[in-house]
């Protein structure tokens, strides 16, 4: 079904026609015209951009950016930028797997209607994403009222005794994320796994292999880099997510501040500096993510996933 | 029978992940969905109609839809234009470029939104110069087509205002119609261009009546994508949108200032009626990828 | 139209694709394009269409005597139809067919006349009831005639086929080039096709043009080609051949033997112009040993080492003579070949 994030894939074929045809092509003054516009393009959208971020950041010179980095809230913003990822990313990379192992593996009914439900985080806005665990969790919520209020025989009684908040706290920072980054390797997978057949599981469980060890020697290492190529686009933007966290997390610095969100707070007190020089650590991260993209699907191309 | 096998599979582990995929969906994302259907639910049709149809809503609705709408018309175009030099023309830098079309995906939203504050304001680095022209050339509009109120149609400048928008949703929009387009501009045949060509087409006769059907349906679909996208995005719009109700407001901001308020139930409706519109959409783009992959293979 | 190729040189980089390559199609005749993958038939054919220009300074194209190196294909009145089709898959067969007559710019016939030509071609190749159809909806077989109506249309003055066959599978593909020979008995268009198939290019074409490494190793027709080979390479490419040591024919004293040491080298012999004898006869021969029998199929094919130097030999013989020999696996026999060639060794492949 479909991509609601058709960003490029491992699945795609590398071209087989590359650079079209030769001698039938566009005349010089048509192809400088295409390579002007699209590359002119490119600077005003991409390029400058990313080059702002680093010069606002570095505008007051070198130890005011790196003085950025000594805030405190800064630091706390940024293990719970980690913390979050740390959950979220393998959580979906368990559910990627298990949802493309029954799914590319095997046949039944209502198979295109899950695909399309793993799809369905991408359509919704990340604003409604935090809104939605608001409405379940918050106050005014379906287990808002038994959050903290403890009249619920079972459910407030518990999470009196955990002492748990959800919504405005870290676990809502993390389910918003999980969210908003749950489709990412489960739709890596599928088309790889698809597109790989089952041919070699069969193979080693005719040559004695258990399912698991099928699954670990055999599925594993064949899906490796897909697995890797969803994890690294998971994992950027569980990091990066500013919509559904700005939602679910009540702003309180410190503590329920990622590094996104701080980014917000810094920039609304006019400290600009400050503000690029933490979304400068996120630009090289996205820097980062598209790099090992890059190669990923370079590996891809020159030999099999 | 829903979800029971077709066939019996000697392959172990179908149980175990059907039953897990859907344990964890069903959790994180089929539940907390239905909340925010079960709580509009909650209101009455005249309750619900009073919030999506007041008049600040409705601003939102024509703001977020219609710049959305084109912004992602733009990115056909050009983005058309970048996918087309970047399969079929070879200069130095080329894979750098090709790997750069995918930051708006990997920036974080808030990072792309104050940096492109920063190059658009009055100040920055394209704002200085493009700004003036901006507002000198909305003037000489007001003055030949006095008809229209055009500072609040088209914004009186760049940053801060309706073209800020315009400028976010663009660049969020950017990646999709150039990744849908790619690899169907790979797989076309170049047999196509020549045989058009021996059969006495000139260049303009084959890309407009060849080359550019063939590549219509991912066109489209590209298009709706960064529609789509454009459609619910927050974090690069705030910075840069200026965010005055009734003019330059877009309905996720009206959201997130209705749960500020405590109006659960504003918020929701609002949300219902963009989460509808948004799986129209899906609808819409897995049919005509359905559709197209039916069509166009063989 | 009579096509000529004068001194005609491709290179792609260090690879050589044509070198100085001379033809002269004959008008009106089909020409088939022989030989294997990489031999530079396709370039040639892609060259004369003009969808590839020859290296600067080489040769020249002629189309009857007259210049068209330069002239680009869409002003070259050929017709060119593609391995795999390349039909437009937006246009419905009617549209791909009209295709060509509705992009001129000067005399594009009206619309009526467009209509009529469409269904004319459409007969001629046998496909009248599929004009609206897109190409998704047809066959292998129908998408390639149909590929052949919208060359057509243009009324090409030469029409040039890439592999018209070679995507198609093998039952269809001999009911199609059977139809593809008739059809050019009615039409008599110049035509000029490329195969790797020598079965098919022996089959259907006027003349046969053998290509090997970038070079054309002989024009004739199927029977001369076949018959008279004039390079190893090309006995090789057209059937089945046993090379021998010129010297095992000499001792055997045969009556061909004398001219075989002359040319010394290798000696090249069908396997069906081998006669088997009994070694018992004592007549003058190659002695070998008879190792297998492939009986399925109208002739029996032999597998049989020789005593001397225990090289392979392929002989073919008809079953009746097979039954009549009484062959044993095992059993020595004399080999007599009927007709031989000789090359000299700096001919040698």
């Amino acid at each position: 079904m479909a991509a609601l994030a058709a960003t490029s894939s491992l699945a795609v074929k590398p071209s087989p026609h590359g650079a079209g045809p030769r001698v039938i092509r566009n005349p010089w003054w048509v192809r400088a015209f295409f390579m002007t516009v699209a590359l002119l393009f490119v600077l005003c959208f991409l390029v400058l951009p990313l080059v702002a971020v680093f010069t606002e950041a570095l505008r007051k010179g070198m130890s005011a950016y790196f003085h950025s980095f000594t805030d405190p809230d800064v630091l706390s913003a940024l293990r719970l930028t980690l913390l979050t990822a740390a959950i979220a990313v393998p959580a979906n990379l368990v559910f990627g797997v298990a949802a493309a192992w029954c799914i590319a593996k095997f046949d039944f009914y209502g198979k295109s209607l899950l695909t399309t439900l793993i799809d369905l985080p991408f359509a919704v806005s990340p604003v409604i994403s935090g809104l939605i665990y608001v409405l379940v969790f918050g106050l005014q919520g379906w287990f808002g009222p038994y959050l903290g209020a403890g009249d619920h025989p079972w459910f407030g009684a518990w999470f009196n005794a955990q002492d748990i908040r959800i919504i405005f706290a870290v676990p809502g920072i993390v389910l918003a994320t999980i969210f908003v980054t749950f489709p990412f390797v489960a739709r890596e997978l599928i088309p790889l796994m698809q597109a790989q057949g089952n041919d070699e599981e069969y193979a080693a469980l005719t040559l004695g292999a258990s399912g698991w060890q099928t699954f670990w020697r055999v599925t594993v290492p064949n899906i490796k880099w897909g697995l890797f190529y969803g994890v690294i686009l998971c994992n950027a933007r569980a990091m990066g997510e500013f919509g559904a966290v700005s939602v679910v997390s009540g702003h309180i610095r410190g503590e329920t501040n990622t590094l996104p969100l701080h980014v917000e707070i810094l920039y609304n007190e006019y400290n600009f500096v400050a503000a690029f020089a933490v979304s400068s650590l996120l630009a090289l991260l996205a820097l980062l993510t598209l790099l090992l993209k890059s190669l990923v699907e370079w590996r891809a191309k020159k030999g099999g996933a | 029978m829903l979800l029971a096998r077709t066939q019996r599979s000697v392959l172990p582990g179908f149980g175990l992940s059907l039953g897990f995929t859907l344990a964890y969906l069903g959790l994180i994302v089929l539940v907390p969905l239905a909340a925010a259907f079960l709580k509009t639910a909650g209101m009455s049709w005249p309750d619900f109609w009073a919030v999506a149809s007041s008049p600040r809503v409705v601003a939102s609705f024509k703001v977020s839809f219609g710049i959305s709408l084109f912004a992602a018309l733009v990115n056909a175009v050009f983005g058309l234009i970048l996918a087309w030099v970047l399969v079929r023309y070879s200069f130095p830098g080329r894979r750098l470029v090709d790997g750069l079309v995918d930051l708006p995906f990997a920036l974080p939203t808030a990072v792309a939104g104050i940096a492109l504050t920063a190059i658009y304001a009055q100040n920055g680095w394209v704002g200085q110069w493009l700004d003036p022209l901006w507002a000198r050339g909305i003037q000489r509009l007001s003055n030949l087509i006095p008809w229209v109120n055009w500072p609040e149609f088209l914004g009186v400048k760049l940053a801060f205002d309706r073209p800020g928008i315009f400028i976010a949703l663009t660049f969020i929009g950017l990646p999709f119609v150039v990744r849908t387009l790619q690899p169907v501009l790979n797989e076309l045949e170049p047999e196509l261009e020549e045989v058009a060509a021996t059969l006495g087409a000139n260049r303009w006769q084959t890309m407009t009546r060849v080359v550019f059907p063939e590549l219509m349906p991912a066109l489209i679909t590209g298009f709706a994508l960064a529609f789509a996208r454009a459609v619910g995005e927050y974090g690069s719009v705030v910075f840069i949108a200026g965010n005055m109700p009734m003019h330059s407001e877009i309905t996720p901001l009206l959201i997130i200032t209705k749960l500020e308020q405590y109006d659960y139930q504003g918020a929701t409706a609002i949300a219902v009626v963009m989460l509808v519109a948004s799986f129209v959409l899906l609808l819409c783009i897995n049919l005509l990828q359905k559709w197209s992959r039916r069509y166009y293979r063989f | 139209m009579s096509v000529q190729v004068h001194n005609i040189r491709k290179t792609f980089g260090h690879y050589t694709a044509l070198a100085d390559v001379s033809l002269a199609v004959k008008s009106g005749k089909l020409t088939a394009l022989l030989g294997p993958s990489g031999s530079g038939k396709t370039t040639l054919l892609r060259i004369i269409a003009g969808l590839e220009y020859a290296d600067p300074g080489s040769g020249q194209i002629q189309f009857h005597g007259e210049d068209v190196t330069n002239v680009p294909a869409g002003k070259r009145k050929v017709g060119f139809v593609f391995q795999h089709y390349a039909l437009f898959r937006h246009m419905t067969v009617f549209a791909n067919i009209a295709f060509g007559l509705r992009v001129r710019r000067h005399n594009r016939p009206p619309q009526a006349e467009i209509t009529d030509r469409v269904h004319k071609l459409l007969k001629l190749v046998q496909l009248e009831n599929l004009a609206e159809r897109f190409p998704h909806q047809l066959s292998g077989g129908q998408r390639q005639r149909i590929a052949l109506a919208r060359a057509l249309a243009v009324e090409p003055k030469v029409l040039l086929l890439d592999e018209p066959f070679g995507a198609l599978d093998a039952k269809v593909r001999k009911e199609l080039r059977r139809w593809l020979r008739q059809f050019h008995e009615g039409i008599h268009l110049t035509t000029l096709f490329v195969t790797h198939d020598q079965e098919e290019a022996l089959e259907i074409a006027d003349e046969v043009v053998v290509m090997n490494q970038a070079k054309i190793e002989q024009v004739g027709s199927p029977q001369e080609v076949y018959d008279r080979p004039a390079t190893p390479f090309v006995y090789e490419f057209l059937g089945n051949v046993n090379v021998l040591q010129a010297k095992s024919l000499a001792n055997s004293g045969t009556p061909s033997s004398l001219s075989a040491l002359q040319a010394g080298g290798h000696i090249y012999v069908r396997p069906h112009d081998i006669e088997v004898v009994p070694h018992e006869t004592g007549a003058p021969g190659i002695p070998a040993v008879l190792r297998y029998i492939h009986a399925a199929g109208p002739q029996a094919r032999l597998t049989l080492e020789q005593v001397e130097n225990r090289a392979t030999v392929d002989a073919e013989i008809s079953r009746a003579e097979l039954v009549r020999l009484d062959l044993r696996i095992n059993s020595l026999v004399l080999l007599r070949p009927r007709q031989i060639r000789c090359f000299a060794e700096d001919y040698a492949i």
